[in-house]
C-alpha cells in the first residue's frame, strides 16, 4: 500500500533526514518526504502498514518535535 | 504569514526593541557600576524570549541523539558566547537566527503558494444532476461514471466527460497553457481541469475523478519533486558530513589551540562557535530542490510536464533531438492535399469518381478520399452499388463508372495499361484516376506538415541544440521532403519500429556525457524509445495515458515549439541552482576561513547562515518566471 499524508516540515535538511529515518524502518518499503509539497508518501506493506506508518510518525518527531502529519 | 510566523516576528519586534535599549544601555556605560550576574540575567530575559523554542527543541533533541541538529548547534554557540561574557553577541546571534528562519519561512511558503496557484486546476466541487432533475452538489471523487453533471459558467470541469447538451468554449490554459479557449459542443469530449467560459453545459462523466486527466496531472507534478537530480542527491550526501565535520572542527578550534598555549580559551571558545553557526547545512539543502520546483512549476505553466527534477536537468543537457515524424512534425493525419483533374473534368466530378471507387477500401488513403468528398458535399451518401469495385493488390482499385472502367491507384497500375498520365510535382501519396483508358487526374494525399514545425526546430537551434534528427518509416522521397520544409539536419527514412530503437542506441552510444539526447514522439507506438532516450518528450494530445506513461517530459497540447522553451528553463533551473550552491558554499567556507583566523564575528556568522540561505530561496524564485 501506498499512501501519501500532509506533513509539516519547517526545514530542508530536516526533511531529508526524516525520510532517511523512515527508510531505515522494518517493513518499509518506500517513503519520501517532500520539504516543497510538505507532503510524506510511504509505501509498507498492507498487513503491517497501521504499525509502520506508526512508527515512521515516531521517527519524524524524533526528528523534528513540532512535525504533525495528518493522517486522517 | 501564518499563526506561527506572526507569532514568531512579534518576538523578533519584542526582542529587536529591548536588545537596541540594552546596547545603548551598554554603550553609555550604563552597566559598569552594575555586578556581572545582574546583567547576565538583563540578558537572560531577552534571550529567553526569542530562543525557548530552540532551547527546548535542542533539549528534546538531544535525548533522542540527534546531536547535529541546528537548533542544538545554535543552543551551544549561545551558551558558548554566555560563557565568555560575550552577553550582547549571544542575544544578537540567537536574534537574527530567528530572524533568518522567519525569513526563510516566508519565502519558501510564498514560492509554495505561487507553485500552487499555477496550478490551480483541480475541482472543488461537483453538480451532480439527479434523474428527478434535482441537483446536488459532491465531491469530484464521489462522480461516478455516467453521472450527468451541470457545469455552470465560470466552474472547472471535474472530471472527463462528454458533452450531452449546451455549447460553449472552455479555457484549457492551466492544462496546455493555450490561451484562446476551445469551442465545445454536444457530442465533444471534455476534460477534467478546463474552466467553462459563457454557457452552461450539461456533461456526461466517462471517467472517474481518479482516472480524469486532472488527477493524473496533479499527482505527477506532486511526485515530480520525488524524483531527486543529481545536484540533490549530491547536496544531501554533502550535508551529512558537512555537518559532523564542521563541528568536529569546532571542538578542536576551541580547545588545541588554547592547550598548545597559542591563544586564550575565551578568544579560542569565540571561534569555535562561529563555526557551529556555520555548520548548519539548510542554506545548501533548500536552494537545489526549491529552484528545481519553480523550473517544474514553470514548465507546467506553459502546458509542459516534468515528472521529475532529474529530467529537467537532463533536459538542460540536450543537444540533439530526435523526432518520429509522425505526429511530431506532421499532424498524422492524411488528408487530400489537392484534387489535379486533367481533360475537361471538373474537381468535384474527379473527387465524386474516386470517392466511389475507393468506397470498398479501408486504406487510410481511401479514407481520406472519401472524407474530402464528404466534407465538401456535405456527408452526401456516395452510391457504390453498380460500382463492382475490386481491389488490386499493392496496385490499387478497378471499378465501373456509367459504364466505363475506372482505375485507381499508383503509377505502375496506369503503367501497365499503356495508360499515359501526367505526374504532379508535389509531396506525398499520388492517386492516379484513368475511366475508359483515358488519364482523367490525378489525387494526392500527404500527412500535413504542422505549420510550426520549423520555428520550432529554429528555435531549438537558438537555445543550443545542434542537431535535430528525423527518424520515420516513410519513404525516402516524403521524409526528404518534410525534412527540408522544417529544417532537419539528419534523415533517416524508411525505417521499423525496431530500427528506430537501434537508431538512437547508436546515437546515445556515440554521444558523450555531457550532452544528451532528446526523443521525442507522439507517444503511441513509440514507448521504447521514449525509455531508452535521454529524455523522452511525448505528445500529450490532451488525455493519452500511454504517452504521459511512457515520456519523462509531456506536452499537453503537441506544440512542439515548447520543446525550446522547456530547454531554456531547464538551463535556467540549473544555472540558478549552481549559482546557489556556489554561493552558499563559497560564503560558508569564507566565514570558516575568517572564523578560524579570528576575524569573523558570530554576527557575520549568522548572516553568513540564514543571510545566504534566504537569498538562495530568492535567487530560486526566479526559475518560476518565464523569459518571453
Amino acid at each position: 500500500m501506498k499512501k501519501t499524508y500532509k506533513c509539516e516540515v519547517d526545514c530542508a535538511n530536516c526533511a531529508a533526514k526524516m525520510e532517511e529515518a523512515i527508510k531505515k524502518i522494518d517493513g518499509v518499503l518506500n517513503a519520501r518526504v517532500n520539504f516543497m509539497t510538505q507532503k510524506l508518501m510511504l509505501e509498507a506493506a498492507d498487513d503491517v502498514y497501521e504499525k509502520v506508518l506508526d512508527e515512521a510518525i515516531k521517527a519524524c518527531k524524533k526528528v523534528e518535535p513540532d512535525c504533525e502529519i495528518e493522517t486522517a | 504569514m501564518t499563526k506561527k510566523q506572526k507569532k514568531t516576528r512579534n518576538r523578533i519586534l519584542v526582542v529587536l526593541s529591548l536588545f537596541i535599549i540594552l546596547l545603548i544601555a551598554d554603550k553609555t556605560g550604563l552597566f559598569e557600576n552594575i555586578p556581572e550576574l545582574v546583567v547576565f540575567f538583563i540578558y537572560l530575559i531577552p534571550y529567553i524570549i526569542i530562543g525557548y523554542d530552540v532551547i527546548r527543541k535542542a533539549a528534546i533533541n538531544i535525548s533522542h541523539g540527534q546531536v547535529f541538529d541546528e537548533n542544538f548547534l545554535m543552543m551551544i554557540a549561545t551558551f558558548g558566547a554566555f560563557g565568555i561574557r560575550e552577553y550582547s553577541e549571544a542575544l544578537a546571534v540567537m536574534l537574527f537566527y530567528q530572524v533568518g528562519e522567519l525569513f526563510q519561512s516566508v519565502a519558501v511558503g510564498k514560492s509554495r503558494q505561487s507553485i500552487s496557484d499555477m496550478m490551480s486546476i483541480a475541482p472543488e466541487v461537483a453538480v451532480v444532476i439527479r434523474d428527478d432533475g434535482s441537483t446536488e452538489e459532491v465531491d469530484p471523487e464521489e462522480v461516478s461514471v455516467g453521472d450527468m453533471l451541470l457545469i455552470k459558467a465560470g466552474e472547472k470541469i471535474p472530471v472527463d466527460s462528454v458533452v450531452c447538451e449546451g455549447e460553449s468554449f472552455v479555457d484549457t490554459a492551466a492544462l496546455t497553457g493555450e490561451s484562446v479557449p476551445r469551442k465545445v459542443t454536444v457530442g465533444d469530449d471534455i476534460i477534467s481541469g478546463c474552466v467553462n467560459g459563457e454557457g452552461v453545459l450539461k456533461i456526461k462523466a466517462t471517467k472517474a475523478y481518479e482516472d480524469s486527466t486532472v488527477a493524473k496531472i496533479l499527482e505527477l507534478v506532486e511526485n515530480a519533486s520525488n524524483k531527486k537530480s543529481r545536484m540533490e542527491n549530491f547536496i544531501t550526501r554533502f550535508a551529512r558530513y558537512y555537518t559532523p565535520v564542521v563541528t568536529i572542527g569546532a571542538v578542536l578550534l576551541a580547545f588545541l589551540p588554547p592547550l598548545l598555549g597559542q591563544i586564550a580559551i575565551s578568544d579560542s571558545i569565540r571561534r569555535a562557535c562561529v563555526f557551529l553557526i556555520v555548520s548548519c547545512p539548510c542554506a545548501l539543502v533548500i536552494s537545489v530542490p526549491l529552484g528545481f520546483f519553480g523550473g517544474i512549476g514553470a514548465a507546467s505553466k506553459i502546458g509542459v510536464l516534468i515528472k521529475g527534477s532529474n529530467y529537467l536537468e537532463a533536459a538542460s543537457y540536450v543537444d540533439k533531438v530526435v523526432f518520429d515524424k509522425t505526429g511530431t512534425l506532421t499532424l498524422g493525419e492524411f488528408k487530400v492535399a489537392s484534387v489535379n483533374p486533367f481533360n475537361g473534368i471538373t474537381e468535384d466530378e474527379l473527387l465524386k469518381i474516386a470517392a466511389i471507387g475507393e468506397s470498398v477500401s479501408n486504406h487510410p488513403i481511401a479514407k481520406s478520399i472519401i472524407t474530402a468528398y464528404k466534407e465538401k458535399n456535405g456527408d452526401a451518401l456516395i452510391d457504390a452499388s453498380n460500382a463492382n469495385a475490386k481491389e488490386i493488390a499493392g496496385h490499387g482499385i478497378s471499378a465501373i463508372y456509367e459504364g466505363k472502367e475506372l482505375l485507381l491507384g499508383n503509377a505502375g497500375l496506369l503503367e501497365e495499361k499503356n495508360i499515359s498520365f501526367m505526374a504532379p510535382n508535389e509531396y506525398g501519396t499520388v492517386i492516379y484516376v484513368s475511366l475508359d483508358g483515358k488519364f482523367i487526374g490525378s489525387i494526392v494525399i500527404s500527412d500535413v506538415i504542422k505549420p510550426e514545425a520549423k520555428d520550432a526546430i529554429s528555435a531549438m537551434k537558438k537555445v543550443g541544440v545542434k542537431k535535430a534528427v528525423m527518424l520515420t518509416g516513410d519513404r525516402k522521397y516524403t521524409a526528404d521532403y518534410v525534412a527540408a520544409q522544417v529544417g532537419i539536419d539528419e534523415i533517416y527514412s524508411e525505417l521499423l519500429p525496431a530500427d528506430k530503437v537501434d537508431r538512437v542506441e547508436k546515437m546515445l552510444s556515440e554521444a558523450d556525457n555531457r550532452s544528451n539526447l532528446a526523443f521525442v514522439g507522439d507517444g503511441i507506438n513509440d514507448a521504447p524509445v521514449l525509455m531508452r532516450a535521454d529524455v523522452g518528450i511525448a505528445m500529450g494530445s490532451l488525455g493519452s495515458d500511454a504517452a504521459i506513461e511512457a515520456a519523462d517530459i509531456v506536452i499537453m497540447d503537441d506544440d512542439i515549439r515548447k520543446i525550446s522553451s522547456v530547454i531554456k528553463i531547464a538551463r535556467k533551473t540549473i544555472t540558478i541552482v549552481k549559482e546557489n550552491i556556489v554561493f552558499a558554499l563559497g560564503v560558508k567556507i569564507l566565514i570558516l576561513i575568517l572564523g578560524a583566523i579570528g576575524i569573523a564575528s558570530m554576527w557575520l556568522a549568522v548572516f553568513g547562515d540564514v543571510g545566504v540561505a534566504v537569498l538562495a530561496i530568492l535567487n530560486s524564485m526566479r526559475a518560476m518566471k518565464i523569459d518571453k
